[in-house]
């Protein structure tokens, strides 16, 4: 029997949740942190998933994991060629310099 | 104590750390390694979890490609570093705040009262059949749409990739070859009218 | 037998007439218009006349007819419909026989006028409004009436539009008039409320029930409704017949021409007041309060307008403040509840106040528009029908024996004597003084204008400039054209004789009967029937010998004295007397009052509103204060998009922990 109730998983989740929330705003400087930041945020959900997967005892969790994983995986690979788009029209990475779209 | 219980303990703290240290270190590099290790640990949690098929795909797709991807993207983009460390300190504590707030309230929400053994039952300790085997099941079977969907999705991030970062080069000579086999008599032919030269004119 | 179709073309005929000369006045040229609307207004004065020989020679009974109903809401009723009595009739005749007149009188007054066309459209129309008012058997016609006549005459004063006095003339005839329709618009209404009809006949029959109700306007205050009514329906009069104090626009009415002044502003507009009051008879028995009021401002109106009289210089001026004085005298009579007898005032005073305006407009015409009294003189050698006429004129208005204006104004005289109405002393006493102050007025105008020395050709070479009709250059005036003079002695006759002849039958005999009504027991005319016994010649060599005949000559003397050999004693009479002349020049006040205080408060009251009201709420506040306030909280929200991801993330993170913050506490 396992002795870990299922709201360590969650709590384990959430904190990775918080680093990346926290990672998102402290980060100003470079647009790749950002990004790394959004994997870390998947990653604690998909945490979550398969935590309550096992809890529940159904296997859908798991598969939207892997779905999940796919998206991520392609999401990765377009917000690395916006940002190497960006790169080369701006010359930068640094997020606190990219506002031309302020109001 | 329960051996897993201080195993996930030990990865716990790791995973936590590592996560930290991504957002916290002043190289990228240094940062997109800190994100392998916590790709790692969290495989290693997700096998803790018995789900040890995405734990490896987790090894190998997000860490093999997404992460390699993001190295190359870091190496490849001339990054002047110095600068970066610029601000830091000024937004620290209220990125700190706002996310202990926000652990704070996430864990009162989530804490044993709710999620705890009496809401749900711990799960046995061993699983009978093979992770993939059941995951394989039920993809090909109830999700097979969705799973083709992905599919689909790949392929569009591909293309946009593609289309997103692709230069032409400039005063390149190439073979359009769909314009080459259309050509007509009249686009490399003309035919023109002339008095015939003598030979004792001007040319031989 | 009287016909629809021949009411219908008697008070078509001067439309017919109007419009024909009013829209195809450049085509039909000026020759036309003035035969097309002469034609039209003769052939209403002709079956008006036929009409009056039915129904006053040959007992044709009163006939009431309905034309067209306009529309019928639930119980109101609206119809186009003609009631044709003994007063009706007289009034026909008057309006358009004096109309007639003053057509032909156009044809040389306003001979090199420009408007034309357009003048003879104007005094057809008028002629037909007229004659529907008169005619009309509701209250919504006489309303149409009303307002078609007030409208005619705002477009006749206002005739010569470029002139900025003529205009500030209409204007205030307009608006004054305005003010009396208010309250008679208001005693329509409660006519219509309380009586359920706006139908002559239907009122009328109907009307003692009105007796003993009350009107409760707020609290407890009650009023009673058949006063409420009649003074409403008078404060109407007050304004078309120019009483005090809505008897402004009258002298400024003399802006417009000659022609209108007699016409309207003398013989038929201004006694559609008058006509509405005898027509009411029956609403007007019921209450002796509103007769005690009408008695009261008649006499005001009678003494203190005559006295403005006596010191203008406008020869038209002194005839428009005698018109206002002698509808003092009508209203005075209908207040005495001798209704019959305002009737033949108005009647008598058509004639010989039309004859008197049309000699000042022939007087004018010869001085060339001169019309400062001051400046003529001794014109009894020059114009003689015109100073014959006029003689006859003021005789008939100051009210000499055997004249027509003798016989009608003795009438009322006597009738308000014997009347024992509260506020008949004092309406008497005014009445009196009035006839003297009349005569004085009168013959000073006469004496000035035709008599003594020749005050005129001092300066006449500014006006000789642009009215060089005649070609040589001539100082002299000389008689009008017969176009002028014929309608002068047409109206001088019947100045003269009609009163002889008409005031047995008028005033004691029952040719008023079933038209005015009296309540039981009023004989107001009983004492001067007594004295008619004899018949009116009798009557006219008994005048001789009363106080009012007396007062008359005592007040025709004064002015013969003065005028004609101490013309000096003027003059130091008025610096004598100077405060009271200052007062009676400014007219009491009256205008000064109006204009600072109406006038300038309703300028002012819109420009606040302007000011305020539409720029600073509505269009400040409200218009632009809501694009403002748009742009400004746009202004506030557009810093949030500061174009930094970071920003963005952080506001989604906080919203997230605001709701799910709310989300746990709620639980």
């Amino acid at each position: 029997m396992s002795m870990i109730p299922l709201s360590y998983w969650l709590i384990l989740a959430a904190i990775l949740f918080c680093i990346s929330v926290a990672g998102i705003f402290i980060n100003r400087k470079n647009l790749i942190i950002l990004l790394m930041a959004i994997e870390l945020m998947l990653l604690s959900v998909n945490m979550n998933f398969i935590a309550f997967s096992r809890y529940l005892d159904d296997m859908a969790g798991q598969v939207f994991v892997f779905f999940i994983l796919t998206v991520a995986a392609a999401e990765a690979a377009i917000g690395l060629a916006i940002l190497v788009v960006v790169f080369r029209n701006r010359r930068t990475i640094n997020v606190a310099e990219l506002d031309t779209m302020r109001g | 104590m329960n051996y897993e219980l201080i195993l996930f303990f030990a990865l716990s703290t790791l995973l936590v750390l590592a996560a930290g240290a991504v957002v916290t270190v002043r190289n990228p590099v240094h940062a997109a390694m800190c994100l392998v290790l916590t790709f790692f640990t969290s495989a290693m949690l997700w096998i803790l979890l018995r789900a040890e098929f995405l734990g490896i795909t987790l090894i190998l797709v997000y860490v093999g490609a997404v992460m390699v991807l993001f190295l190359f993207v870091v190496m490849m983009l001339d990054i002047n570093v110095a600068p970066m460390r610029e601000g830091f300190a000024r937004y620290l504590p209220v990125g700190i705040v706002v996310a202990v707030i926000m652990a704070a309230q996430m864990i009162a929400v989530l804490g044993s009262r709710h999620f705890g053994f009496d809401n749900f039952a711990a799960p046995a300790a061993v699983v009978e059949g093979s992770n993939t085997e059941a995951l394989g099941r039920l993809l090909y079977t109830e999700y097979v749409y969705p799973f083709e969907i992905a599919g689909v999705i790949l392929l569009v991030a591909i293309v946009a990739a593609i289309a997103l970062t692709h230069r032409r080069r400039e005063g390149l000579k190439t073979q359009d070859i769909n314009k080459q086999t259309q050509v007509r008599k009249g686009d490399r032919l003309r035919v023109i009218k002339m008095a015939s030269e003598s030979k004792d004119g001007h040319g031989a | 037998m009287i016909t629809k179709t021949l009411l219908l073309t008697t008070a078509l005929a001067p439309l017919l007439g109007a419009i024909l000369a009013g829209f195809f006045g450049r085509q039909i040229g000026r020759s036309g218009a003035h035969i097309v609307t002469i034609l039209g207004v003769a052939v209403s004065a002709a079956l008006s006349a036929y009409i009056f020989k039915l129904i006053a020679f040959d007992a044709h009974p009163a006939v009431n007819l309905s034309i067209y109903t306009w529309f019928e809401i639930g119980s109101i009723k609206a119809e186009v419909g003609f009631l044709v009595d003994a007063l009706t009739a007289t009034m026909m005749v008057v309006v358009t026989s004096v109309s007639l007149m003053v057509h032909i009188y156009t044809i040389g007054y306003m001979h090199e006028d420009s408007g034309y066309q357009r003048f003879f459209a104007y005094i057809s129309l008028f002629t037909f409004a007229m004659l529907m008012l008169v005619m009309s058997n509701n209250f919504m016609q006489l309303f149409f009436g009303w307002e078609a006549v007030g409208l005619v005459s705002y477009l006749l004063i206002g005739f010569w539009y470029k002139r900025p006095t003529a205009i500030f003339a209409n204007l205030k005839a307009f608006l004054v008039n305005r003010v009396g329709d208010f309250g008679f618009l208001l005693g329509i209404g409660l006519v219509l409320a309380y009586l359920g009809s706006l139908d002559y006949a239907t009122v009328f029959k109907a009307a003692p029930s009105l007796v003993g109700q009350t009107f409760n306007p707020y609290g407890t205050v009650e009023w009673a409704v058949p006063t409420l009514i009649c003074l409403l329906l008078f404060v109407g009069a007050m304004g078309k017949s120019a009483q005090v104090p809505l008897h402004v626009w009258l002298p400024d009415s003399m802006e417009g021409p000659t022609p209108i002044s007699a016409l309207i502003h003398a013989a038929t507009m201004v006694t559609a007041g008058i006509f509405m009051v005898a027509r009411m008879s029956p609403l007007f028995e019921l209450s002796e309060t509103a007769l005690s009021t009408i008695l009261v401002i008649g006499s005001i109106t009678a003494l203190f307008m005559g006295l403005i009289g006596i010191v203008q210089n406008d020869i038209k001026r002194v005839v428009a403040y005698s018109t206002l004085s002698q509808l003092g005298y009508m209203t005075v009579a209908l207040g005495a509840s001798a209704y019959s007898a305002a009737i033949f005032h108005l009647m008598t005073h058509a004639f010989f106040k039309a004859l008197l305006f049309l000699g000042a407009g022939s007087v004018i015409i010869a001085m060339h528009h001169e019309q400062d009294l001051r400046r003529m003189g001794g014109l009894r050698k020059y114009m003689p029908i015109t100073f014959i006429t006029a003689w006859a004129g003021t005789l008939a208005l100051m009210g000499f024996p055997g004249t027509s204006g003798f016989y009608s104004k003795d009438a009322i005289l006597i009738a308000v004597e014997h009347a024992d109405r509260p506020g008949a002393t004092f309406a008497y006493y005014s009445l009196l003084i009035g006839v003297a102050v009349t005569a004085f007025y009168s013959f000073r105008m006469l004496y000035l204008a035709f008599h003594g020395k020749e005050r005129f050709g001092h300066d006449h070479a500014g006006h000789h400039a642009h009215h060089d009709e005649h070609g040589h250059g001539d100082h002299k005036p000389h008689e009008t054209p017969w176009v002028v003079t014929l309608p002068l002695i047409l109206l001088a006759i019947p100045s003269i004789v009609i009163g002889a002849l008409a005031a047995g039958p008028m005033l004691f005999g029952h040719f008023f009967d079933g038209a005015i009504f009296l309540a039981e027991g009023r004989e107001p005319l009983a004492a001067m029937a007594q004295e008619f016994e004899h018949g009116p010649i009798a009557f006219a060599l008994h005048g001789f010998i009363t106080l009012p005949v007396w007062l008359a000559l005592a007040g025709a003397g004064f002015a013969t004295y003065i005028y004609l050999f101490n013309p000096s004693l003027a003059d130091r009479i008025q610096q004598a007397l100077g405060p009271v002349h200052r007062i009676l020049e400014r007219k009491y006040g009256f205008d000064e009052f109006y204009q600072a205080v109406f006038a300038r408060g309703s300028v002012r009251l819109g420009r606040f509103f302007w000011r305020v009201g539409d720029q600073t709420l509505i269009d400040g506040m409200l218009v632009d204060g809501a694009a403002n306030t748009v742009s400004k909280l746009a202004y506030a929200v557009r810093k949030l998009q500061s174009g930094y991801l970071y920003h963005y993330a952080f506001m989604m993170i906080l919203g997230l922990i605001v709701i799910i913050g709310a989300f746990a506490l709620l639980r």
